[in-house]
């Protein structure tokens, strides 16, 4: 074996093997993915919501009498804004920390409160994912479906998302990406997740090469695994375009 | 006129080429660059804008002797080391704890002051001795990342199964965790443990320590001729107990 790949595997021994220091990455993995997934979830749903309740008023705006519904309903509208220009105004670290000592100050599992702010921090931005496919579904659409019989609700549910779904998957999947590498500030509210995980192993050996390397290319097959997952999912939607 | 004009082009260039070499070669024999934590009141803390305190006094007195300017960067604590390590600054005073682990990659000079590890807790909490950390409360242990308290509690306690470790990137943020009841205790410095205690009420300090500790600083491995320098200047600010001084006035004022 050359010099150099007996050197860096002496490294890797050392930074990761001696002390099975490894663990601090494992037990990280585990909770980026954790916080990751749930996050996700979290947002999809809130994100959804959100586009539905905001698109549906813009979208029914002409012409709507202000009755005591129609009120009720721009309250809601109003709240959506609010929530989406306070969650896209103010960074996540940010967000986290207020989570973590303020609203949360009492809660001891810091895991479930990163899941919860991320999943907030996610749902504005896939609210408006999710809105301007719900928006780019033609009029004519809605329209057909209402005079074939079908509620607003059915129109929506069968025949406006299923369609926007498959354009604003791409942008969707990008926002997971994004999610994935935004829990890597995770770290400061104490949750060992892949980035502390490195750190921990930095400030063991102090050596920052060997543990930096390792967690990119972890982070990275992620990425590039899921796009793959999501790839294959498109090419299955594409079928119906037939 | 027009050798004219290109003969203050080349006296320009010149004259350029001379600043910025001036500069590189200058800066480094005149100026000691010392990292730090500094959230790690007395011994470096901000005040007005300016790191302060013991180490960073030391450090100046250290630099006047050498005849250089001191300049104070302030990073991460898990970054304190591996800066030294790969040059990107001479010496690191950050109430550094003299470790077989450290002494692997840095040179550590004479110690300078001594170190108490203790234990935070919340008034009336149920472990009122170091000891209790042992048994089997299962409890949850704040530090700050990579310090001497984190790397015993690691060992002892959590690769025993005894309880687990929060590691925060601040002293104060695993107190500010110690408050809010996301945490049983805190391990840390005794000095800026008095510190985080008077500030937030409610908190004490356990009479037990759990462990004593050399302060000393780190320079680098291969840069014996500033290790020579910073090693004699420090012996001879404490043989003339300046370095006492320093230390009264920032721990034994009140």
């Amino acid at each position: 074996m050359p010099e150099f790949l007996l050197d860096l595997k002496e490294q890797f021994i050392f930074t990761f093997i001696e002390d099975e220091r490894w663990r601090y990455l494992v037990t990280g993995l585990g909770n980026t993915l954790l916080i990751t997934l749930f996050a996700g979830i979290i947002g999809v749903v809130v994100g959804l919501v959100v586009a539905l309740v905001r698109s549906s008023y813009d979208k029914t705006a002409d012409g709507a009498r202000m009755t005591f519904g129609r009120f009720l309903f721009s309250v809601l509208n109003w709240i959506c804004k609010l929530y989406l220009t306070v969650v896209r105004g103010t960074p996540v670290v940010v967000q986290l920390l207020i989570m973590y000592y303020v609203i949360f100050a009492t809660s001891r599992n810091g895991v479930l409160i990163a899941i919860v702010a991320f999943g907030i921090n996610s749902g504005a931005y896939v609210a408006e994912i999710f809105r301007s496919g719900i928006m780019a579904v033609d009029n004519g659409q809605t329209e057909a479906g209402r005079s074939l019989g079908f509620g607003y609700v059915q129109t929506m549910r069968y025949i406006v998302i299923p369609q926007a779904f498959k354009t604003v998957l791409p942008a969707l999947a990008n926002e997971f990406i994004v999610l994935l590498k935004e829990t890597s500030v995770a770290g400061y509210v104490a949750i060992i997740d892949l980035t502390k995980g490195a750190y921990i192993i930095i400030g063991r050996t102090y050596k920052a090469f060997m543990p930096l390397i390792v967690v990119a290319l972890a982070y990275l097959s992620l990425v590039v695994f899921f796009t793959y997952l999501v790839g294959r999912l498109e090419r299955r939607l594409r079928n119906s375009d037939h | 006129m027009k050798a004219a004009k290109l003969l203050s082009a080349v006296l320009a260039l010149v004259l350029v080429v001379c600043l910025f070499a001036g500069c590189s070669s200058d800066e480094k024999s005149d100026t000691l660059y010392m990292v730090t934590n500094a959230e790690f009141p007395p011994y470096e803390y901000y005040e007005n804008g300016e790191i302060v305190g013991i180490d960073a006094e030391i450090a100046q007195k250290i630099a006047e002797k050498l005849g250089m300017t001191l300049e104070i960067e302030d990073m991460d604590f898990t970054s304190v080391i591996a800066a030294v390590e790969s040059g990107k600054a001479d010496m690191c005073l950050a109430g550094l704890t003299i470790t077989p682990d450290r002494q692997k990659s840095v040179n550590f000079t004479v110690s300078y002051a001594t170190g108490v590890q203790v234990v935070i807790v919340k008034e009336g909490s149920p472990i009122t001795s170091v000891d209790d950390l042992f048994g089997d409360g299962n409890y949850k242990i704040g530090v700050q990342e990579n310090t001497t308290g984190d790397i015993y509690a690691t060992g002892d306690i959590e690769d025993e199964g005894l309880g687990t470790v929060e590691r925060y990137n601040k002293g104060a943020d695993a107190v500010a965790a110690l408050v809010s009841d996301k945490i049983d205790c805190v391990i840390i410095d005794n000095e800026p443990a008095k510190n985080y205690v008077e500030a937030n009420e409610g908190l004490v300090i356990l009479d037990t320590e759990y462990a004593v500790e050399d302060y000393s600083i780190a320079l680098n491995k291969d840069n014996t001729e500033l290790y020579d320098k910073v090693n004699n200047a420090l012996q001879e600010l404490i043989d003339d107990g300046t370095v006492q001084q320093i230390i009264d006035k920032y721990i034994n004022a009140d």
